[in-house]
């Protein structure tokens, strides 16, 4: 586990009673003189996880280079609706260039203030369209040369921007605009799709790390953690999408942690190649909990439970708990 | 310092003099020999400070020069052809963004059928994508544009592509003389570009830009380009200063005073074309030649001033636009819009096809019986038959194995295949 292991005091729900915590403990988002690096105004939907994940990372990778950083951005929503010219929401130096190029235009910056003598690090940042997709090539090749970038990949599972098509990270049986919820076998294939955290690890880089919004303290961790290293990182967070995954605005954090619970979505860290650290889950659930409360599921509920799917889709959620060896610990 | 060194070599010399800051390679013929030099050059601390990135496709390689220029470092990578085209998205991002680059293309055809020799079909197309375009003749004028280009590039914060004929110029030894550093130090002062990533004043780079201002951006990359027209000869007049070697920089004119006859062309092949006007003027034929050194921003007055006074011209161009023909007919042409002279297109030269002096004295004598388009030497027995074909059967297939097909070389020559 990468965050400390902080007995925090609740408060009626999972949040974290922060101000009861010393100023050393808590959260970059906690402090009134955060840098609030993507700041308010932009044109996120209501309950958008990756603006959420973005504020946090963000910030997080701000406090641990003490501002001197610079943010890579891949096309796709978070571009889209975070600078409508002449609007911008970012406070910090930002360029986007195309969909498929973050991770070499990251490189390019990065070999730029090398070459100046300057410590400015860079943060490169995409869907998972741009990431595990049409990006991947580029994101492979900065792997490779172990270019001194953190990239970061916010996971909704599918091309968002574009109107919900599937992407290399869209989940078995999920419905998008483009694998319907038609047919005898309705929404996504089952035995596609790319688990880009694993694939980065093959590439044996200094630190793979995946997180959720649900977790925010964790992600905000892993971030710092990071930015204390040198070389190629990767960290790969899931970001509901209440418009793509047709959940309410308000599930966003819980459908994070469901996912995380029902063991679909492994949360873990790893160097050179080899898991150091998975958080363990507070209570396992059944991947059923995480599905019925997303729409792009609801042809697996109705007119009858699509039992025999359903079953593979527990079965993919029981091997991740058995792959990374996934604790119930009750904290 | 004068020297007998192969077109790469001199020319990653001379991008070496220049100082780049960021250089990103990925291999291509026929640039390939630019890139090995420098990456020996920057290893071996000679060219110090400069990043030297091996990237994993051309498109990358565009995309770590926009990321790097953005940064505020001088920029540079090559290409050819396959590779040109793999990263066009980058390269419109380029000129999109302002950012002055530095580009080699090594010029090279474009396939299928996959052909690794020179002609201009690569950087043909990319003509419209708001890059400068700058076309050498022989590898002294190579070493001098590219320095010109950083210059030029970083004073318009347009990109810029120096184009080279591959093979002919780019593996060709002659004798090219370098500059001193001191004297490039000189000419080209330090890159300081007015925005950049830079956490001290943090700005938004690559916003989406709505119908509102969209027209005024290209509208600008159009005036810069308009701009560009005028500060190329002061930045060649300058160079030529420095260094002794003084030319147009716009355009090259070659006995064109009282030529009838005047033979348009870009590149290497203008050392042919003068050869040839050289003999022919010996016969009494009034030829001349003009080259086109600036192709973009194209030069619509010098044109029209070199050349608005002859009989006839003929526009020689190593690329074809398929379904209309010339490319750089219809640029010559608006230079010429109001006069009564008559402008012919002949492609020549396509996938290295070699273009002889014999075959353009020819095409220069007969120029009145020239058809408005014409193919120099083409092998007309290998298209007729084709064409014989295909209009008995209308069955497709890939153009140059049914050549193969048709002179009996593979199948049967009638090019029959029972469907299964």
């Amino acid at each position: 586990m990468s965050a400390e292991p902080i007995k925090f005091y609740q408060v009626g729900s999972f949040a974290v009673g922060n101000r009861l915590l010393d100023i050393t403990e808590r959260s970059a988002q906690s402090d009134p003189s955060r840098p609030n690096s993507i700041n308010s105004g932009h044109r996120a939907c209501q309950g958008c996880g990756e603006a959420l994940g973005a504020r946090y990372a963000l910030d997080a990778a701000m406090r641990a280079t003490a501002g001197d950083m610079v943010a890579v951005n891949a096309t796709g929503c978070l571009e889209v609706f975070s600078t409508p010219y002449p609007e911008t929401s970012w406070q910090i130096p930002w360029l986007h260039s195309l969909f498929g190029n973050a991770p070499a235009v990251a490189t390019g910056v990065a070999a730029a203030m090398k070459v100046k003598g300057r410590e400015t690090r860079v943060v490169g940042q995409a869907g998972d369209g741009g990431t595990v997709d049409i990006g991947m090539g580029a994101l492979s090749g900065m792997f490779e040369r172990n270019d001194d970038v953190l990239f970061i990949c916010y996971d909704n599972e599918a091309y968002m921007n574009t109107g919900v098509q599937r992407s290399g990270a869209t989940p078995p049986a999920a419905r998008t605009a483009t694998t319907q919820a038609v047919g005898d076998h309705p929404g996504n294939v089952f035995g596609q799709g790319k688990d880009l955290p694993r694939i980065a690890m093959a590439h044996e880089i200094p630190y793979v790390a995946t997180a959720t919004v649900a977790n925010l303290r964790d992600l905000e961790a892993k971030v710092e953690k990071a930015m204390q290293m040198r070389g190629a990182r990767y960290i790969h967070v899931l970001v509901p999408c209440p418009l793509g995954w047709g959940s309410a605005s308000k599930d966003t954090i819980l459908l994070a942690r469901l996912a995380m619970e029902s063991g679909l979505f492994p949360v873990f860290e790893a160097e050179y190649g080899e898991v150091t650290s998975v958080l363990p889950v507070r209570r396992r659930v059944p991947v059923t909990e995480y599905l019925r409360l997303q729409k792009r599921y609801a042809h697996l509920f109705h007119p009858e439970p699509d039992a025999s799917t359903l079953e593979r889709l527990q079965a993919m959620a029981d091997r991740n708990f058995r792959r990374y060896d996934i604790q119930e610990v009750d904290v | 310092m004068r020297k007998q060194i192969e077109g790469s070599r001199a020319v990653a010399e001379a991008v070496a003099l220049a100082r780049p800051e960021v250089i990103c390679a990925y291999p291509i013929s026929p640039q390939t020999h630019i890139v090995e030099a420098l990456s020996a050059i920057v290893k071996s601390g000679e060219l110090e400070p400069c990043e030297y990135v091996n990237v994993e496709s051309e498109f990358a390689a565009m995309s770590v020069a926009i990321g790097a220029s953005a940064a505020g470092a001088r920029s540079y990578t090559a290409t050819a052809s396959q590779g040109l085209l793999f990263m066009v998205e980058a390269v419109y991002n380029a000129s999109g963004l302002g950012l002055p680059i530095v580009m080699t293309v090594a010029n090279r055809a474009i396939g299928a059928p996959i052909n690794i020799w020179n002609d201009h079909s690569d950087a043909m197309s990319q003509r419209d994508s708001g890059w400068i375009q700058l076309y050498a003749q022989d590898n002294q004028e190579a070493v001098d544009l590219h320095i010109q280009a950083f210059r030029l590039a970083e004073a318009v914060s347009l990109p810029v592509m120096v184009c080279m004929d591959g093979f002919i110029l780019t593996h060709a030894v002659e004798e090219v003389e370098l500059p001193e550093q001191q004297v490039v130090d000189d000419f080209l002062p330090p890159f300081e570009p007015r925005q950049v990533l830079d956490p001290d004043d943090p700005v938004s780079i690559g916003a989406m830009v709505g119908p509102e201002a969209f027209m005024e951006v290209r509208y600008l990359a159009h005036r810069r380009q308009m701009d560009a027209l005028e500060l190329i000869p002061e930045i060649a007049g300058a160079y030529g200063e420095a260094t002794g070697r003084l030319r147009n920089g716009l355009i090259s004119e070659y006995r064109l005073e009282d030529a009838e006859v005047v033979v348009v062309a870009l590149g290497s092949v203008l050392g042919t074309l003068q050869d040839t006007v050289d003999a022919l003027r010996d016969n009494g034929v009034r030829a001349g030649v003009l080259g086109i050194t600036s192709f973009r921003p194209f030069p619509l007055d010098a044109v029209r001033e070199a050349i608005g006074h002859v009989r006839t011209v003929v526009v020689l161009e190593k690329a074809l636009a398929v379904g209309i023909g010339g490319i750089v007919t219809n640029n010559v042409r608006t230079a010429l819009a109001g006069t009564a002279i008559p402008v012919r297109t002949v492609i020549a030269g396509l996938g290295g096809r070699p273009i002889l002096q014999e075959s353009l004295a020819r095409m220069i004598e007969t120029v009145d019986d020239l058809d408005e388009l014409s193919f120099l030497d083409l092998r007309t027995d290998l298209v007729e038959r084709e064409i014989e074909r295909t209009r008995s059967s209308r069955r497709s297939g890939p153009t140059a194995e049914n050549l193969l097909r048709d002179v009996g070389a593979v199948g049967d020559p009638h090019g029959v295949r029972t469907p299964r």
